[in-house]
């Protein structure tokens, strides 16, 4: 998960770069063409050979070798630049924040409550705009997915790659509750919920023991068992087919239908009924879960628990030795993360109205672990600008096509260089004296100090 | 038990009249098929310091873990002021009272000394803090002018200094620390090991401490134990063991 690291904590240096943080132009020449030669094995492969099927019908083999060398030469120029230009920042250890850290501290403090106020106005700057209010939705949702799996990665360091589980479980839970019984969307949701944090449990219970690669291993099965079952238990599930029909939630009792007469929604209020007074609200539904979502976790933050689930992702022989209970500890945090993702599985379910296994793949997963990741693990503010970047930023692409995910893969490798711990790498001590200060994660390590 | 006033220094007999502390009764403990502790007994009595000293990989730390039920021991016992301990959980033998600093320190690199001391209450007291907390600054008046800083970014001496303060402020009765000269300076191990005498001077706390610095530890601690291959050797006072010639010649370099 961490970049690698030399003991003094800074990043370690890419090939042609010392020590001292002064670039050696030969060195730094040297290591882009050891980079492009790499390149060039891996693209004379990929890109340079290709198997087509000739006018005759045979297999013939077309070579692209233009291809592969304008590859290697971008490759190379890459590396170079990269090399150059991370030489020329000196790495100077201090406890100030860094430059940056400092900056975007700052703004974090104006733009954290900025966003809120966005957030909320946010049906009425976009004008009921379907698209943008149907991408806030979304973003929202992946907000939301973000802060509930930060508090297993990013607070308890529980690595998670099976997330989507817990979502796929909220979701299905409810919809059959549904569907079959009849549930309103109001008493789905908590039950969603509950369940998701019992499978939570129950995945937490076997892995009690891992750590690390270990221990995504297994959560990365779980959530691909999840899902196969989902796809195969055809008679509860419905199988590839999914589950349709799963009732559109109402405004507390009062449906949202076009005919605006009495009962509905625009009937009691008096209002033009308008499809976008549904929209509207699941806006502010999900806004509202992802605001609860923070605020819980804020709140458990400076609770024991919480503590208890940083000591944790910290030290775990240390909180042992201090009488923390490491199972309870574990438990909680895989429960309360199922739940949030349970609650978010339950409003996907029935915004969408139709779910099916596809929704719940391990791309889902990744994509929200690259959130609390590329967010700053532990940073709230960070998660729900990444969960901003990435998925507004993946819309905002759309036109590129099959490029997107070139650019998507750019951008999270250019963040990471820039910003090895996350967006907002830094952690606000829950317990302050006086000032608040934090510290540039780049000069805490990973693990004991 | 007598005022803990008058065993100040090395050497003092153990007030033999109370009923241990801390009683290990033929205790082994393997890790998978390897032979960790072979039968090992031991006493502490309150208000006591004890050593434990031994090779690389004798089995020391080992026993400072199996106190505190991880691995769980295969033989034996492990009573506690009367009470029968042996296979219980961490956290619930903690809470009886016993504290931990464990080997290699191991503070919380991200939390401030501040949180980490905090924690060290947390998960098994219910009482204010504070006055522990103003206890563990005049121990180590160092952290209070460190509050607000990273564990990960103090020295060395500095975080064992925090691991034992974080170790007191649960208030234990018993205080097991492993190898907290492990990797300092010599005038670093000297401040430390005088705030442990101190504490044990002034408040009574009784002390296991684990270390291959014997010499060090020997002039600390009023008894001393030697585990050779997870086999106690050899027992007496400090003053005794000190005198000793094969303790001089195998742990105390000769001199």
């Amino acid at each position: 998960m961490s970049p690698i690291r030399s003991p003094e904590g800074t990043p370690a240096s890419p090939g042609g770069v010392n020590r001292t943080g002064k670039a050696s132009p030969a060195a730094a020449v040297k290591d882009a063409a050891l980079a492009a030669l790499v390149a060039f094995g891996l693209f004379a492969m990929m890109v340079g050979l290709r198997t087509e099927i000739g006018p005759e019908g045979a297999l013939v083999l077309r070579q692209r070798w233009g291809d592969v060398a304008i590859l290697c030469l971008l490759v190379f120029l890459g590396r170079l630049v990269l090399s150059l230009w991370l030489g020329r920042r000196r790495i100077a250890a201090s406890t100030a924040p860094g430059r940056w850290t400092a900056r975007l501290q700052q703004a974090g403090r104006l733009f954290a409550p900025a966003m809120l106020a966005v957030a909320l106005t946010l049906p009425a700057i976009t004008q009921g705009d379907r698209y943008l209010l149907d991408l806030g939705i979304l973003v929202l949702t992946y907000v939301m997915l973000g802060w509930g799996l930060n508090i297993v990665v990013g607070l308890a360091g529980l690595l998670d790659l099976g997330y989507v589980a817990f979502y796929g479980i909220g979701a299905y839970a409810y919809a059959l509750l549904a569907t079959e019984f009849g549930f309103s969307f109001w008493l789905g949701l908590p039950v969603a919920g509950i369940l998701a944090a019992f499978w939570g449990v129950l995945l937490g219970f076997p892995v009690l023991r891992l750590r690390g690669d270990y221990l995504a291993i297994v959560t990365l099965a779980f959530g691909e068992i999840i899902r196969v079952v989902l796809l195969n238990w055809v008679s509860l599930t419905g199988g590839p087919d999914g589950i349709s029909g799963i009732p559109r939630p109402s405004f507390f009792g009062l449906p949202f239908t076009m005919s605006g007469g009495e009962g509905s929604f625009a009937g009691t209020f008096g209002l033009e009924p308008s499809p976008s007074h549904r929209v509207i609200f699941l806006y502010y539904l999900i806004l509202g879960l992802a605001l609860l979502t923070n605020w819980v976790t804020i709140r458990l933050r400076r609770q024991p628990l919480g503590r208890a689930w940083e000591a944790l992702r910290e030290d775990e022989i240390a909180c042992r030795a201090l009488g923390i209970n490491v199972t309870i500890t574990k438990l909680s945090a895989f429960a309360i993360g199922a739940m949030f993702g349970g609650f978010a599985g339950a409003f996907f379910a029935t915004r969408q109205a139709f779910i099916s296994p596809e929704s719940f793949t391990f791309i889902e997963s990744a994509i929200i672990l690259a959130i609390v990741v590329l967010g700053g693990l532990g940073s709230q503010v960070g998660v729900a600008i990444a969960a901003l970047v990435m998925i507004g930023g993946f819309e905002i692409f759309r036109d590129l096509g099959e490029y997107r995910m070139l650019v998507f893969g750019g951008a999270m490798v250019v963040i990471m260089v820039l910003r090895p711990r996350g967006l907002v790498g830094t952690r606000t001590p829950s317990i302050a004296l006086g000032q608040k200060r934090a510290i540039s994660g780049e000069l805490v390590g990973e693990g004991h100090g | 038990m007598s005022a803990p006033g008058d065993r100040r220094g090395a050497g003092h007999a153990a007030p033999q009249a109370a009923a241990p502390l801390l009683e290990v009764d033929g205790l082994s403990a393997a890790y998978g098929a390897v032979q960790a502790l072979t039968e090992v007994s031991l006493q502490v009595m309150p208000g006591e310091i004890v050593t434990l000293i031994g090779a690389n990989g004798a089995g020391k730390s080992t026993l400072l873990m199996t106190l505190c039920g991880e691995p769980k021991p295969r033989a034996g016992r492990v009573v506690l002021a009367g009470e029968d301990i042996t296979g219980a959980p961490t956290h619930a033998i903690m809470r009886r009272g016993v504290a931990q600093s464990p080997e290699g320190r191991r503070v919380f690199p991200r939390m401030t000394v501040r949180e980490n001391l905090l924690m060290g209450a947390e998960a098994l007291t219910r009482e204010d803090p504070t006055p522990q907390l103003e206890r563990v600054f005049a121990l180590f008046p160092r952290l209070k002018e460190r509050l607000a800083q990273r564990g990960g970014t103090l020295s060395g001496g500095e975080q064992q200094m925090l691991a034992i303060g974080r170790a007191l402020m649960s208030k234990p009765r018993l205080l097991l620390l492993d190898e907290p000269s492990l990797g300092l300076a010599p005038l670093v191990v000297k401040q430390i090991f005088e705030a442990i005498r101190a504490l044990n001077a002034e408040t009574g706390l009784t002390v296991l401490l684990v270390e291959q610095n014997a010499f060090q530890a020997l002039r600390l601690a009023h008894r001393g134990y030697v585990l050779v291959n997870g086999r106690i050797t050899m027992a007496g006072t400090s003053q005794d063991l000190l005198a000793r010639p094969e303790i001089r010649a195998a742990y105390l370099g000769g001199h």
